[in-house]
């Protein structure tokens, strides 16, 4: 099937538990199909060329750069992005927690990748592994406030913690 | 030594002095979480770039690919053509409707929004599309075709001071902006007596802050009222307000500007000249709001505040038992193709030029220099960094000279505790400090004598294994003199950076804030200003509500920047907070039938000492105050609010034949840095073996925050040692445009690092705060030039430029080899 450039598709994912659809150009990146056309501006865009990471969601369990995805490859599959972290009250979820009590955010603006990357991390660690293989598994996400160790220190944390299964059934 | 000391000075030194002193707080220090991160956390930061306003259209830039050329024409018809395209404008547009941009004493330099007759440095704004989306818009910039008349470039700063070079601006007649020496103490005489000195030819590259939320802002023009308001992420929206007006032709009265949450700034979004300006602008010839929003590319190419770009000839001279006489530093640097702050990035260096160091005799040179290249602004450290990097290499080398330990060197001239107020030879002073108990306790936090001997057994084995040692001061809290003390008749010569903090207790008793500064980029401002709340009035800090005027509202308010916001809105906030507790307890007294001395402030309430029944809530007392005049004091008026414009504490004119620059950087933190490295000599990988900080930034506000200013500057400073550098290409052209080719510090770049606090309150500031935002940028570069230098000492290195590249060092490592 052959789409011409300015036609619009429709678009349906599931994204932090609920089915949401929209008409999209075929070449919108799935950050903007979040950000702009279903107002989820909790992802980031800040190099938009699939280096720094900021735009980390997650597709059926797995981080993606959403800058570096088109909308209609989304189609059909499950998100979970920053917002579908917290309780339906807004509760922090186990790492939220953790990043507010070590101080793993300052301008926030990477936060919402780190938690998200974090998170597919410590799926396959639960006990969070080495502070190296940590580190290896946010070195995709750049953050230029933190220096790093107080985010290193807040997975581990979390790690520690007793985790809750995730609720809104996206993602894991 | 004595200090003159303003009528400011001396009524800040009581107040603090009536504050509990060190012990006894019960919010002030205390590492509380942070009241910012909730909203972050779940991601509803409403960053620039989140907000949507109804009607609102999209802009996109036409960029230059040449670093110098004349436009001869611009062809818009089939980006006009494109569908869902609003306008196309180019600098005849801005040379029709605008003056040109805010500027520093640059003279004849004038920068325009977009360029009007020619391109003065790659990436410059030529044309820019507005349409009704980014893609539109993007698209639209793609259709549009400008004809340039390139002209020949000029990139090297020393070739641009040769007779005939081609000329950046032609109205200066000269690529040299500015150039002066300024000497104080006898140099000449103190080099010519002394029995050595060292000297180095030393380069620092250009580099930037790079957040990673670019510089953005919203124009938003109400054709009804004539009021254009401009939602932008600058930290700095009042104290240039009146410029922006002014470039925008419209009343200052008519414009309102927005802060907005800034992810990241570092001095990036100090004061963005060209992105607000510019997108209110945009708003006002379409009538209907306009976001503007850097991409990454545009960011890195042409933002607002690009870093130092400095080559230095620097000396120094000492004695043979180490003793410094004189320091002499000789500046070119490189502006690029504006000169937005100019000479004020070397008046901050001159701030703290000598270091923690007993040196009398200084000379500083400096020559601003014009290139195609984007325009310098302001990063984390603004030029300071610089100067305590110069001067830690000559230390290292005159150790090196000596064969004498580098830290004992360092130790032989420390100024020391009995000796502040410290008059250093510029006229700046240092408030307070005790830098000896500084390098003690990382001494002991390092067990710095096992490190050597742990080098020393490594070295054995065959490793390269480097330990540095580096001391910093962090000046904070300026004074505005250091933009124009340069100038022997200067254009504008502004003494004030002045802060204000209004406090409304509300007839429910809730106690807000209003902040009137865009002071939220990453640092902790309203988690700094819930706790000193908290400690006046003794309620919970989570309780206090944080509020930020725009700038129609806002109270005289400079921003962050220079490490000054938490002393200066301590200052505010202790002003506010005496006002209101007066009040308080004139109304308290007279319900209670108490008097006001026998009143105290415990747990939410105003009570009298001793006698637990006898006390009302914060809220009985503001229902009061609003609602039942009749029951007031006769010449009391109703509500319960005030507000307080806090000045700059301690400051003092330079002199006007410039012997002496006058106080203009007094709250002076101190700090010292130690690492230990390991370098691979055939990849060039450095890795940490050990890394620790202390530092003394006056009283701690909350240490759990300062430590992440610390750690968050440290490892930029990394960046800047080891990676970071924009490369022009013969052309002008910057060839590391993204983040593959410009690399910032990962998580796997950066070192675990031990952070700790010596306090030595200032008797200056309220609470005896310093700024300490930029501390930990002041010392990282030096540190890996004195590390990476000690491990590879065999093959006779010396670090004399940034960034120290894995290339570079495999270099060393194969040259020093074929001569050993």
């Amino acid at each position: 099937m052959s789409i011409a450039a300015d036609e619009r598709v429709t678009v349906r994912v599931q994204v932090n538990g609920a089915w949401r659809e929209a008409q999209v150009e075929p070449r919108r990146t799935l950050a903007d199909l979040l950000r702009e056309d279903l107002d989820l501006t909790g992802t980031h865009l800040a190099c938009e060329h699939g280096f720094c990471g900021n735009c980390n969601v997650q597709l059926d369990g797995e981080t993606v750069r959403s800058c570096l995805m088109f909308a209609v490859q989304a189609d059909g599959r499950s998100l979970l992005t920053v917002e579908g972290l917290a309780g339906p009250d807004g509760t922090l979820s186990p790492l939220q927690q953790a990043f507010h009590d070590h101080h793993g955010l300052q301008c926030g603006f990477c936060t919402p990748a780190m938690l998200l990357t974090a998170d597919e991390h410590l799926r396959a660690h639960p006990d969070g592994g080495s502070d190296e293989e940590i580190r290896e598994a946010i070195s995709g996400v750049l953050c230029r406030c933190t220096g790093y160790q107080q985010i290193v220190e807040s997975i581990r944390a979390a790690a520690t913690a007793p985790r809750a299964p995730s609720s809104n059934g996206a993602g894991a | 030594m004595s200090v003159e000391q303003g009528p400011l000075g001396a009524k800040i030194a009581r107040d603090t002095a009536a504050a509990p002193n060190g012990g006894g707080r019960r919010w002030i220090g205390k590492a509380l979480n942070r009241v910012e991160d909730p909203r972050f956390l779940r991601g509803q930061g409403r960053y620039i770039d989140d907000i949507k306003l109804p009607g609102m259209a999209h802009a996109a830039v036409v960029r230059s690919p040449h670093a110098h050329a004349r436009i001869v024409a611009i062809e818009t018809s089939a980006a006009e053509a494109l569908p869902g395209v609003v306008r196309v404008l180019t600098g005849k547009d801005v040379a029709e409707r605008a003056a040109p941009l805010p500027s520093f004493g640059a003279g004849q330099i004038v920068q325009d929004m977009i360029a009007i007759e020619k391109v003065r440095h790659h990436g410059e704004t030529v044309a820019v599309v507005i349409a009704e989306d980014r893609y539109i818009a993007e698209d639209a910039c793609d259709l549009i075709a400008v004809e340039y008349e390139p002209l020949p470039v000029v990139l090297d700063p020393f070739a641009a001071r040769e007779p005939g070079a081609p000329l950046v601006h032609e109205a200066l007649e000269t690529n040299t902006a500015y150039e002066r020496t300024f000497t104080f103490g006898e140099v000449d005489q103190a080099f010519a007596d002394a029995p050595r000195s060292v000297q180095a030819d030393l380069r620092w590259p250009r580099s930037t802050g790079m957040p990673m939320d670019t510089n953005g802002a919203i124009g938003d023009f109400d054709a009804a009222s004539g009021v254009v308001t401009i939602y932008a992420n600058s930290m700095n929206f009042t104290y240039f307000l009146w410029l922006i007006a002014m470039s925008l032709k419209v009343p200052a009265s008519k414009l309102r500007i927005v802060p907005v949450a800034a992810g990241g700034s570092f001095g990036s979004k100090f004061f963005m000249h060209k992105v607000p300006t510019f997108a209110g602008f945009l708003s006002m010839v379409v009538r209907r709001p306009v976001k503007y929003v850097e991409d990454r590319v545009t960011h890195i190419v042409a933002n607002d505040h690009a870093g130092s770009d400095r080559h230095y000839d620097a000396s120094l001279a000492f004695g043979d038992d180490g003793i410094f006489t004189g320091l002499r530093i000789d500046c070119v640097d490189d502006y690029g193709a504006y000169l937005q702050f100019g000479t004020g990035t070397h008046g901050n260096a001159l701030s703290q030029v000598v270091g923690p160091y007993r040196i009398r005799n200084v000379e500083y040179s400096l020559a601003a220099v014009l290139t195609n290249k984007n325009q310098q602004g302001a990063y984390r450290g603004f030029g300071a960094e610089v100067s305590n990097w110069v001067l830690e290499r000559l230390v290292d080398l005159a150790a090196r000279d000596l064969g004498m330990d580098r830290v004992e060197i360092r130790r032989r001239n420390l100024i020391g505790p009995d000796q502040f107020p410290y008059r250093t030879p510029t006229g700046n002073i240092y408030d307070s400090g005790n830098y000896q108990g500084v390098l003690d306790k990382i001494l002991e936090e390092v067990d710095y004598d096992h490190w050597v001997a742990e080098r020393d057994r490594l070295r054995a084995e065959g490793r390269h294994v480097g330990i540095g040692v580096i001391a910093s001061q962090e000046r904070s809290v300026f004074s505005s003199t250091e933009f124009w003390f340069w100038f022997d008749e200067p254009e504008f010569t502004p003494t004030s950076s002045p802060e204000s903090a209004g406090i409304q207790i509300d007839p429910t008793g809730e106690i807000v804030v209003t902040l009137h500064s865009q002071s939220l980029w990453g640092n902790s401002p309203e988690t700094v200003v819930s706790q000193i709340v908290a400690e006046e009035f003794d309620v919970p800090p989570e309780s206090v509500v944080i509020t930020y005027a725009d700038s129609q509202h806002a109270l005289p308010g400079t921003g962050p920047g220079g490490s000054r916001y938490t002393v200066m809105v301590a200052g505010a906030l202790a002003g506010a907070t005496s006002t209101l507790k007066k009040k308080i307890r004139r109304i308290a007294a007279d319900k209670l039938e108490a008097n006001e001395d026998d009143l105290e402030f415990r747990d939410g309430r105003v009570g009298v000492i001793g006698t637990p029944d006898a006390e009302l809530t914060l809220g009985e007392v503001a229902l009061s105050a609003y609602m039942f005049r009749l029951d007031l004091p006769d010449d009391m008026e109703s509500g319960l609010a005030a507000q307080s414009t806090y000045d700059h504490p301690l400051t003092t004119l330079p002199s006007d034949d410039r012997s002496d620059l006058g106080i203009f950087y007094p709250f002076v933190g101190h700090a010292w840095h130690i690492a230990v490295v390991e370098v691979d000599p055939g990849t060039g990988k450095v890795s940490f073996l050990r890394y620790a900080a202390v530092h003394d930034a006056g009283t701690v506000v909350n240490p759990r925050t300062l430590d992440g200013q610390i750690i968050g500057g440290t490892v930029q400073g990394i960046g800047t040692a080891l990676y970071e550098q924009y490369v022009y290409d013969d052309e002008g052209r910057v060839r590391n445009q993204d983040f593959e080719h410009y690399h910032l510090p990962s998580a796997m770049d950066a070192p675990e690092m031990t952070v700790a606090h010596q306090e030595t309150p200032s008797p200056y500031t309220a609470y005896g705060i310093k700024g300490a935002g930029e501390g930990g940028r002041m010392l990282s570069p030096g540190i890996l030039s004195a590390a990476i230098e000690d491990a590879l000492h065999e093959y006779g290195v010396t670090v004399t430029s940034l960034p120290i590249t894995a290339e570079q060092i495999v270099g060393w490592v194969a040259e020093g080899g074929k001569r050993g």
